[in-house]
């Protein structure tokens, strides 16, 4: 029996030759324990050198492999073949980020958003080392943990339309790690992140369409994070207002 | 060599089902301010008179403003469910290293809406 085969459709863009991107197909062997990524790997080392695409771990923890599979933001590592065959797979860069070359995004952007929340701990005092470790009990871990699993894979950047439509939006990602260091009872940097956060671009660009959470794969819910931000931002607003002469 | 930027199609809304709802909830919004546009008509023909007051309600019991009135209806309560089933995303109630599940959260908000809207509902058909 002749091997079975599948079609991917895979988006190219090669800036040096091409005006517009287009697409290119190519058929590839179909096996059942095949991941896109790993027909994506077989078209790069036996039929076309020159397609260009980032991954690294194939094991949906280094968070390099994003596409849109069918027009939906997934990990190429950890979406089967099997989950579409026979239908041919249409694989595109990730939505709303400018293409660098073929299924390669530009990621300054989220880069900057990223370190422009101040994701590191910041203490009111640092203390010294020989004064030892900052404690935490598993209360206080749990209050953070799920929105410190993040793996900055953009796919929540990709289902956004308010980032789609306003690319100045700070995003799902970075506000959920926002979120994840202002409930850490180690950080005091609440007040610094608010700068940013506390803005129409930060926390109230957000509608609340909901994909981001929907599409991610580390189980985030940075939906959840932003509005659990909201809450306590609109929460400062109203002891700002019982209470002038408190201290923010 | 320049980056390629792929525009937003306005019909981005249509692309699954996701974002169809949102926008769905979100133009929930025109049929409620048309009702409420209604409603403070209605207090202003209460205040030129009986008279006034008794066509306004001959012209809301025609067809074509009791559809209006169903489809209005049937978006309050969309919006409302919508609404409550986001609240345990924003409420997380923590006991010690547990939270409280999210179906509890959005439990407690659907029966106290039940509560109100009972309250209400004595109220109004009680005169």
């Amino acid at each position: 029996m002749p091997q079975p085969t599948i079609t991917l459709n895979i988006f190219r863009y090669r800036p040096e030759q091409d005006q517009e991107p287009g697409f290119q197909t190519y058929e590839v062997p179909y096996r059942r324990d095949w991941v896109v990524l790993d027909a994506i790997n077989y078209i790069k080392d036996t039929l076309d050198g020159s397609l260009s695409y980032r991954w690294s771990c194939r094991m949906g923890i280094c968070g390099s492999c994003g596409m849109m599979i069918n027009g939906v933001p997934k990990l190429s590592c950890a979406t089967f073949l099997k989950e579409y065959y026979p239908a041919p797979v249409r694989v595109e860069p990730l939505a709303n980020f400018p293409v660098e070359r073929d299924l390669v995004i530009v990621l300054d952007d989220f880069m900057q958003k990223l370190t422009s929340i101040k994701p590191w701990i910041i203490p009111k005092e640092a203390k010294l080392l020989s004064a030892g470790e900052y404690r935490q009990t598993p209360a206080e871990l749990a209050r953070y943990k799920q929105f410190s699993m993040c793996i900055n894979c953009m796919l929540c950047y990709a289902a956004c339309p308010v980032y789609g439509l306003e690319p100045r939006f700070l995003g799902p990602a970075a506000i959920a790690l926002a979120q994840r260091y202002n409930l850490d009872s180690r950080d005091q940097g609440r007040s610094q992140r608010q700068e940013v956060l506390a803005t129409e671009e930060g926390i109230w660009d957000c509608t609340l369409v909901g994909e981001c959470t929907t599409v991610c794969p580390a189980h985030v819910d940075p939906a959840g994070a932003i509005q659990q931000a909201k809450l306590a931002t609109a929460l400062d607003w109203v002891k700002g207002v019982l209470m002038p002469w408190g201290k923010r | 060599m320049s980056a390629y930027r792929r525009a937003m199609p306005s019909t981005w809304w249509l692309r699954n089902r996701a974002y169809f709802l949102f926008m769905v909830r979100e133009l929930t919004s025109v049929p409620i301010a048309v009702y409420l546009i209604l409603l403070l008509l209605m207090v202003r023909k209460l205040a030129a008179g009986q008279e006034a007051y008794e066509a306004y309600l001959r012209f809301l019991a025609t067809p074509g403003m009791v559809a209006f009135h169903l489809l209005a209806l049937a978006a309050a309560l969309f919006h409302a469910a919508t609404w409550i089933n986001i609240t345990p995303k924003v409420l997380v109630v923590r006991v010690g290293e547990h939270r409280v599940p999210p179906a509890l959260v959005a439990g407690v908000n659907y029966a106290a809406w039940i509560v109100v809207s009972l309250l209400i509902a004595w109220i109004v058909m009680r005169g």
